[in-house]
């Protein structure tokens, strides 16, 4: 029998429920609010008091209204048809929902319960299996979307019967299976999981030894991420933090998206339903929605849905790499969840951490980012979930406690510079702030000389060290004047210029420039390097300045052309030239 | 709002703050309105049949035997066209003695439009203003506020965009308006024939700052009307919101809260976000635009106020006394409409984005002159042409007394590149060079 209760305090979303039984800590009830039910999470119980998170507004609730408990934590409902729908952060389907305005309780299906699947069986009867292995597959859109035994299911279990080819809904049975007691398990092709907790039907974490491609030069060629990996962007508001990560979602090699738009403007979700649906996905060709999922908590949707949003994306991003795909997840912004966090934190009148935030707050970060990773299934292949968030510090300042916890948490750090935006060096990513560590990893390093060049670690360590020198150097010349430091100096800064402009700098709405494959970004940074490593002879400064402007302009038209087409050979050729005028 | 014959009167307080009254009551909604002593106040906080009421003007003067009077529902506003050529006061009341308006009463600060529903918005809203569409395109269902440090002239930019944005309607939500400027926005309406396109709700600096936290919700309830009901673009102006954020800080402050950065109170985000997130391009052509101002204290946009407003707009309008020419101009520099992308050079002439960004950057080259000649370093030829160029830019597009069609800022900007620059300096693409380059 289900607990349930009545209503006895309302503060805000927080509401006080005298209950009549037992509950657990985040289990799911609903409040009776004259014929509307409203959804909300236990967050704290003291005797017969439970205190209740409301994920909506709870305007014209009254003491005495009834609650019924669940019997459950907040949970996602996984199966085929995942794939490229827009959510909210509960999970409920905006495409079922009635008229223009969201309606409090309006809670439509995840799945789809009319919609048929061509069904095949990947196991036989007889066959032992456990938690996440494959039974069967469907085909999704694209994917093989695997139907698993269920991640509850974490005995051993001997398979009984399984369904033959054919076409089913997803709440018919398509397996039966047995434990050591001979007890039966139907098994259909949608299970529940609570978003809280980590997925680990897996039978092994390895330290991330590849790296994902992105398209992204300042990233991949710079500060590459990690299949597996984890990231986060911080900015001054305006700095490109959504302009990078909607990049990421078109371009990177990922089998599948999800973004979260967590707490952010509904009109940038809004750019991805009108796109995404037309974009293709430059390797595979089919449309950029086939792959993606979006789970959508703007910030005028309830607030306290927004933390729940990131979680029920990670659980999805799970799910599939349960299947063995590579999944891509990004969240915007991570500091709208912290701040939901703190609001809640307030109203139970806990002791505030730094900026009010509660005390827990890294504790709960780095739970999170531990939930990405690069695993080995059961059956020996492999799956990924990389995780890029976005932060958005208070006043631009990185001294906060939101980022300070996510640092803690994530293994690239790409900042975003107000100083390069303010001079439209898109992305604006600080070259030298920013860093992966996983271009400390041995196996990370192996891997890029193995799949990229030889020497290419060292290169781009020596890339960096170009760039650092080249800032001195500006430094110096701020100081003195044009005049009032030797011709090196120039030199030094202008080759870190065409680092700036032809590597790190790159135009997120140009439809070539906006997405450099691995291939070229080696031979574009291998051709601005032997320019780097090339003396030049000048007269003064102003020859100097020149003659790299022209260089530059010369690359970025290379960079606007298609690669090794006509005109980029072209333009390299006019490049030679100019090279040749002034070789030392 | 009149009181209705089955309502009971309490008349037993148990405690009063600034901010708030408590008393026991029972069957009494969240949120829902009372008027306590004559004043009017809402609920915002119930454990058991203690009913805490937070007293929009203040307590006051409240007494403990003071007479409390439920109304058993949240704010309201009745809309209709009736709506149209009035003004309001926060609560809804007909100001100048008019009288109430008849109409459908609709719950204030309702809920959001799904995501899904919403179009991209693509429509550009001209204003005359090249600070604006040149550099800054605005497009309808966008929500943008103006920086602006106290001294300058916001309120008059803002009026003068209003009515030249043709727009179908136009809604002022004033909050801690001084009495002179709520006249000044008057007159200006009136004096251009305006009246029955503009709604007004208006707090002024005479009345109780925590009244101004129901402008915005009135205000946008009534854009919803028109933008829903009657498919019609709306313009929302909200002035100040500075004003209206200080507002909530007093009413978190004074009940307890913990406030967080420069202590605002923690959610500040989220309360922000709800009001401008009401911008929207509805499916059937409606709109609702919000152009909001935002008072900055000594230009600090890090303070918690501009800071969440930046994460919450799409974009920026800084105003600035520019020392050069003493004009006011929009400052191309940090300015920034984050939608211009959606209609410049498609719904502007093919020049647009490449002029728009030469100019900027010439502009920069400027910028960058100056601050050498104040470092005491000599100047370039390329300099002082440079210095020249930014001043007609300044006097010619950007002050925001000047009023031309979007072609004529791109042909004066074309003037201004050829008479001070060289065709390679200004680096425009060569095809447009040829076709727009004056002889
Ligand atoms: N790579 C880029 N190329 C060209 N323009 C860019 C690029 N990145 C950002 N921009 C410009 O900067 C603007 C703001 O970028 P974006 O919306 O990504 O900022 P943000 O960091 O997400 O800001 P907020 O914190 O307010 O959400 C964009 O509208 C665009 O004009
Ligand atoms: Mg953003």
């Amino acid at each position: 029998m289900k607990t349930t209760g009545t209503v006895t305090g309302i503060v805000s979303n927080l509401v006080i429920v005298e209950i009549n039984g037992p509950v657990a800590q985040n289990e799911i009830c609903y409040i009776n609010l004259s014929g509307v039910n409203l959804m909300a999470e236990v967050i704290k119980v003291i005797g017969k008091l439970a205190y209740v998170q409301v994920f909506e507004s709870t305007r014209g609730l009254k003491v005495g209204m009834p609650v019924e408990f669940q019997g459950h934590m907040l949970e996602v409902m996984l199966g085929p048809g995942l794939l490229s729908k827009n959510y909210d952060g509960l999970q409920h389907d905006l495409a079922k929902m009635k008229g223009i305005f969201l309606q409090r309780g309006d809670y439509t299906d995840a799945l789809d319960y009319d919609s048929e699947w061509e069904f095949t069986p990947l196991v036989e009867a007889g066959a032992q299996v456990t938690a996440a292995d494959w039974l069967g597959e469907v085909p999704e859109n694209w994917v093989n979307h695997k139907i698993m035994v269920p991640f509850v299911m974490t005995d051993k279990y001997t398979i009984k019967s399984v369904a033959s080819k054919g076409t089913y809904k997803i709440t018919d049975t398509i397996a039966v299976l047995t434990n050591s007691k001979g007890e039966e398990f139907n098994v259909t092709m949608v299970q529940k999981w609570p978003v809280k907790k980590a997925i680990t039907a897996y039978r092994e974490k390895p330290r991330p030894f590849k790296i994902m491609e992105t398209g992204v030069r300042v990233i991949d060629t710079l500060n590459p991420i990690a299949e597996g990996g984890t990231g986060f962007i911080p900015g001054p508001f305006g700095c490109g933090k959504t302009v990078l990560q909607h990049a990421l979602a078109k371009q990177a090699d990922a089998d599948m998206i999800i973004m979260a738009a967590c707490g952010e403007r509904a009109n940038e979700v809004v750019e991805i339903f009108a796109e995404f649906p037309y974009l293709e996905d430059p390797r595979t060709g089919r449309k950029l929605m086939e792959r993606t999922t979006i789970i959508c908590n703007t910030s005028n949707m309830p607030v306290a849905a927004r933390e729940a949003s990131v979680y029920t994306a990670m659980t999805i991003g799970e799910y599939y790499r349960s299947m063995g795909l590579k999944v891509l997840l990004l969240a915007d912004s991570t500091s709208r969840w912290a701040q939901a966090l703190r609001e809640m934190s307030n109203r139970l009148e806990e002791l505030p951490g730094p900026d009010a935030f509660p005390m827990d707050l890294s504790a709960i970060i780095a739970n999170f980012y531990a939930r990405a990773g690069f695993v080995y299934l059961n059956n020996g292949s492999t799956g990924s979930v990389t995780f890029i968030g976005t932060v958005s510090p208070a006043g631009g300042n990185l001294k906060e406690p939101v980022t300070e916890s996510t640092k803690k948490a994530a293994r690239c750090f790409y900042a975003l510079s107000q100083q390069r935006a303010d001079s439209k060096r898109y992305p604006a990513i600080d070259p030298m702030d920013s860093y992966s560590k996983y271009l400390e990893y041995p196996e990370i390093q192996e891997f890029l000389n193995k799949n990229i060049s030889a020497e290419w670690h060292d290169q781009v360590m020596k890339t960096k060290n170009i760039i650092q020198r080249g800032k001195e150097a500006s430094e110096q010349i701020n100081i003195l004047g044009d005049d009032g430091v030797p011709l090196e100096y120039h030199d030094r800064y202008w080759k870190s210029e065409i680092l700036d402009f032809v590597v790190l700098q790159q135009d997120a709405f140009d439809k070539i420039d906006c997405n450099t494959p691995l291939k070229r970004q080696r031979y574009m940074l291998g051709k601005v390097m032997d320019i780097c490593d090339t003396s030049f002879k000048f007269d003064s400064f102003e020859q100097c300045s020149t003659y790299y402007k022209r260089i530059i302009n010369v690359l970025k038209q290379m960079n606007y052309s298609d690669f090794q087409s006509e005109e980029f050979n072209n333009y390299e050729k006019e490049l030679n030239t100019i090279l040749n005028e002034r070789k030392a | 709002m009149e009181t209705k014959a089955f309502q009971r009167i309490y008349t037993q307080l148990t405690g009063i703050t600034k901010a708030t009254v408590t008393l026991k009551a029972q069957g009494i909604a969240n949120e829902e309105l009372a008027l306590v002593h004559g004043r009017l106040a809402q609920v915002v906080k119930i454990i058991g049949d203690s009913v805490t009421l937070q007293i929009f003007s203040g307590t006051e003067g409240i007494p403990t035997n003071a007479e409390v009077i439920f109304y058993g529902e949240p704010p309201k506003l009745k809309v209709s066209d009736d709506l149209a050529g009035r003004f309001f006061d926060a609560y809804g009341n007909p100001l100048f003695g008019a009288t109430e308006i008849e109409g459908d009463p609709r719950e204030i600060g309702g809920p959001s439009v799904n995501p899904l529903r919403r179009k991209q918005p693509s429509e550009l809203i001209a204003t005359g203003i090249a600070g604006i569409d040149l550099n800054n395109t605005l497009v309808t269902g966008q929500k943008i506020p103006f920086f602006a440090d106290p001294d300058q002239p916001y309120n008059q930019v803002m009026a003068m965009v209003a009515l030249r944005a043709q727009a179908d309607k136009i809604i002022l939500g004033g909050m801690g308006l001084s009495n002179d400027d709520f006249l000044f926005f008057k007159n200006v309406f009136e004096n251009a024939g305006a009246l029955d396109r503009i709604v007004c709700f208006v707090n002024t600096t005479e009345q109780p700052p925590v009244e101004r936290l129901l402008v915005p919700d009135m205000a946008l309830t009534a854009a919803e009307y028109f933008a829903t009901t009657k498919n019609e673009k709306v313009l929302v102006l909200l002035t100040d919101m500075t004003l209206y954020a200080d507002a909530l800080s007093i009413v978190s402050n004074r009940m307890d809260q913990i406030p967080s950065k420069d202590s605002m109170p923690g959610s500040l985000y989220s309360d922000l976000a709800k009001i401008y997130e009401k911008a929207v391009q509805l499916p059937d052509g409606g709109s609702i635009t919000i152009i909001a101002v935002t008072t900055l204290s000594g230009g600090d946009i890090t303070h918690a106020i501009p800071d969440n407003t930046g994460y919450i707009t799409e974009g920026q309008l800084f105003l600035r006394t520019d020392s050069d020419t003493g004009k006011v101009i929009v400052d191309p520099f940090r300015s920034l409409s984050r939608l211009k992308q959606q209609v410049i050079g498609k719904k502007t002439r093919e020049d647009h984005p490449q002029v728009m960004n030469a100019a900027v950057r010439l502009y920069a080259d400027a910028a960058n002159a100056k601050t050498k000649l104040e470092n005491g370093f000599d100047l370039t030829e390329y300099d002082e042409r440079a210095l020249k160029f930014a001043h007609d830019y300044s006097e010619k597009l950007l002050a925001i007394d000047v009023n031309i069609d979007t072609n004529v800022m791109l042909d004066t900007a074309w003037e201004l590149f050829a008479k001070y620059f060289s065709k390679t300096e200004v680096a425009i693409k060569n095809e447009l060079v040829q076709k727009y380059w004056p002889n």
